[in-house]
């Protein structure tokens, strides 16, 4: 389903985009860039804010971020080429004063009520000023009830936010081949749901992967055994989420690329 | 062909005066008068069909011909009210005349032809995803490529599989479907007692599931994607309307209150749809709405979801009237030969599906392919049901002509 929305959205956006002046707040439309890491605008516009990474660029202090997630936060043998790796140099080239610490915390299969339990003994251990929480796959290809599902995640944000933490969640990877055998759009729509209901930003990984297969940046359906196009498609979603996590907590203006 | 159509028939509508006199002395239940083919149900099955099938492929240009893009409710719920409806009609029929045992005889014949349809379908679908496991180790999915899991343990998933309880991705109506019928004889039994009693029960279940959260478990963890606890509402509003519920409505239907709230929310779901495909329209939603409304859930069926559904089938009977002379022009001859097999062409649907990802995995092509693999499916479904149909005409004929009437197969009913 959400696929589908997301296909009728960029046709949609495009139809209304020529129509209709951008709306209010928005950067506007710049020329086109050089693929393959061109991410449509209003997928990385956020209306939700990041206070505290604001906070802590304004005053020079260090950008302490955790990210945590599941196997699809890696490559396995590759950690430097993962996009945890490939956003903290992005964020370091847009804040070359700033220090920009990273740690990644994998739970390999958990659940995301798993995960929301040691949520906030990671935060007490490692004082992070932003959580990336990577979320989804794990919950979808054990169909897990969806609305336990949402509950896990509603308590996880409220715990983070709770220990002081500014909050981004991370959704699904989008994954063709597996797409008869994972139902995402569930997960999709119940992590949408509960980042509307705490303000916190969401970065819409499976819609962006999806819109750069749909754009032939990258051939997801490709069978080939070598990690090269993992290390690009990382090394891409590592700086949208820069660019991400930059639009929301309001610091300057976005760089393209 | 009238001979074995005739358990279909009759207008909801506009039979109404003609069997109001025979319901007063009949039992609770009314049938309609045998007479033509109820055109109608077949076409919106066939619509149906055809809809589950562009929907179950990636999405392409045809997905935007689908009307889950337009509003809550889409084609499942068109296909698991007509099956009640038509179900009810075939079974219903069979209980009056033959009785109890005889409609559950035949109910169970039913199912089990079903259940045989679901195996062959995973048999397909074990093929399939055992190719992709060996032939495909992208390390940048090697989180997803974990669903193999289960290829590991064949024997535990196989009788999973069997008892209904492992069930991939796309293949969740038929089990649903085998669990409604399995229940339809009681169904029956009950309408023939008190018609809105049986409904009211249906409703009654259908809100304990909201509250008690009752749902069926999977195989190896999870829940039924179709929670038949909520979905037998539809099967069971269908089995209603089937039994002379419709004509109690007939009033209802035709006044024009109902038309305006109809279309009201119809219009008012498709802005909400809108906001989905136009993020900027995102903002005009109030929070509240938002909050209130999501997410909305197919497994449960939400009720706005009921709700769209009920409003479409209210506007459709009002300006689709049976005897509309568009039902028998040959354009529409495609859509309802479909809807006439449906358990074939439903089972053709999801093995082409599942065809249609393979080709689109192997080859890569844009748009075109992909709008090329969905009418190309479409008419091979067209394709299958007209043999199907030449076969019950002229292959078999003569063959057998015992057991005609009332079974759901010739009737293409029941599925």
């Amino acid at each position: 389903m959400k696929s589908a929305r997301t296909m009728l959205g960029l046709m949609l956006l495009a139809a209304t985009l020529a129509a209709a002046p951008a709306r209010a707040g928005d950067t506007p439309e710049p020329a086109p860039p050089a693929p393959p890491c061109d991410v449509p605008a209003y997928l990385l516009a956020s209306e939700s804010s990041l206070p505290k990474v604001t906070d802590a660029v304004k005053a020079n202090q260090p950008l302490n971020v955790l990210v945590v997630g599941s196997r699809s936060s890696t490559i396995p043998g590759n950690e430097a080429s993962a996009y945890p790796a490939t956003m903290q140099a992005a964020l370091k080239e847009a804040f070359p004063a700033a220090t920009i610490d990273l740690s990644v915390e994998l739970q390999a299969k958990s659940t995301a009520e798993e995960t929301a339990g040691t949520l906030v003994k990671l935060v007490e251990a490692k004082k992070p000023t932003l959580v990336i929480w990577q979320t989804g796959t794990v919950d979808a290809m054990r169909a897990i009830d969806p609305d336990d599902f949402r509950t896990a995640i509603n308590d996880g944000v409220v715990a983070l936010r709770g220990a002081g933490a500014d909050v981004v969640l991370v959704n699904l990877q989008y994954s063709p081949r597996t797409e008869t055998m994972i139902s995402a759009p569930p997960y999709l729509d119940n992590i949408k749901v509960v980042a509307q209901q705490h303000d916190v930003p969401l970065f819409d990984r499976f819609a962006i992967m999806k819109q750069w297969s749909d754009a032939g940046y990258f051939d997801l359906f490709s069978t080939a055994h070598g990690v090269d196009l993992a290390k690009k498609v990382h090394t891409c979603l590592g700086r949208a989420l820069a660019k991400f996590v930059i639009d929301a907590a309001h610091l300057g203006p976005v760089q393209q690329n | 062909m009238s001979s074995i159509a005739d358990p279909i028939a009759g207008s909801p509508v506009a039979d109404a005066k003609a069997e109001a006199k025979v319901a007063a002395a009949a039992p609770a239940i009314t049938l309609p008068a045998t007479g033509e083919r109820e055109l109608r149900l077949d076409l919106f099955r066939g619509l149906a069909l055809w809809l589950i099938f562009i929907d179950h492929l990636p999405t392409n240009l045809l997905t935007w011909l689908t009307i889950r893009n337009y509003g809550f409710s889409d084609a499942t719920e068109i296909f698991i009210f007509i099956s009640g409806y038509t179900a009810a009609f075939v079974y219903g029929r069979a209980m009056l005349e033959g009785g109890f045992v005889i409609a559950t005889a035949r109910i169970l014949r039913r199912v089990w032809q079903i259940y045989v349809a679901h195996v062959f379908l995973f048999t397909i679908f074990l093929a399939e995803i055992s190719y992709v496991a060996t032939s495909f180790e992208n390390p940048l999915y090697s989180e997803e490529m974990g669903i193999m899991d289960f290829l590991k343990q064949p024997d535990v998933t196989i009788v999973q599989a069997l008892l209904l309880r492992f069930r991939p991705v796309n293949m969740d109506v038929l089990p649903l479907y085998i669990v409604l019928m399995l229940f339809l004889p009681l169904i029956l039994w009950l309408m023939k007692w008190k018609p809105d009693v049986t409904l009211g029960l249906s409703v009654l279940l259908y809100a304990l599931t909201w509250q008690f959260d009752l749902y069926l478990s999977a195989y190896p963890n999870g829940f039924w994607a179709f929670n038949p606890f909520a979905w037998q509402l539809l099967f069971v509003f269908g089995a209603w309307c089937a039994l002379g519920g419709a004509r109690r409505m007939s009033r209802i239907l035709s006044s024009n209150i109902t038309m305006w709230i109809c279309i009201v929310y119809l219009v008012a779901a498709f802005f909400v749809t809108l906001t989905w495909y136009v993020p900027q329209l995102g903002h005009i939603m109030p929070k509240v709405i938002e909050q209130w409304m999501y997410p909305i859930n197919k497994t449960d069926l939400d009720v706005l979801r009921f709700a769209h559904f009920l409003a479409l089938a209210a506007l459709t009977v009002r300006f689709l009237p049976r005897d509309w002379p568009g039902l028998k022009s040959r354009w529409l001859r495609p859509l309802i030969l479909c809807g006439q097999h449906s358990l074939e062409i439903f089972c053709l649907g999801v093995f082409l599906a599942f065809a249609g990802h393979f080709v689109l995995a192997e080859v890569s092509g844009g748009a075109a392919l992909h709008a090329l693999i969905s009418v190309c499916g479409i008419l091979i479904m067209w394709g299958m049901a007209w043999i199907i149909s030449w076969y019950k005409h002229s292959a078999d004929k003569g063959a057998s002509k015992k057991g005609a009437t009332g079974n759901a197969d010739l009737a293409g009913g029941g599925a």
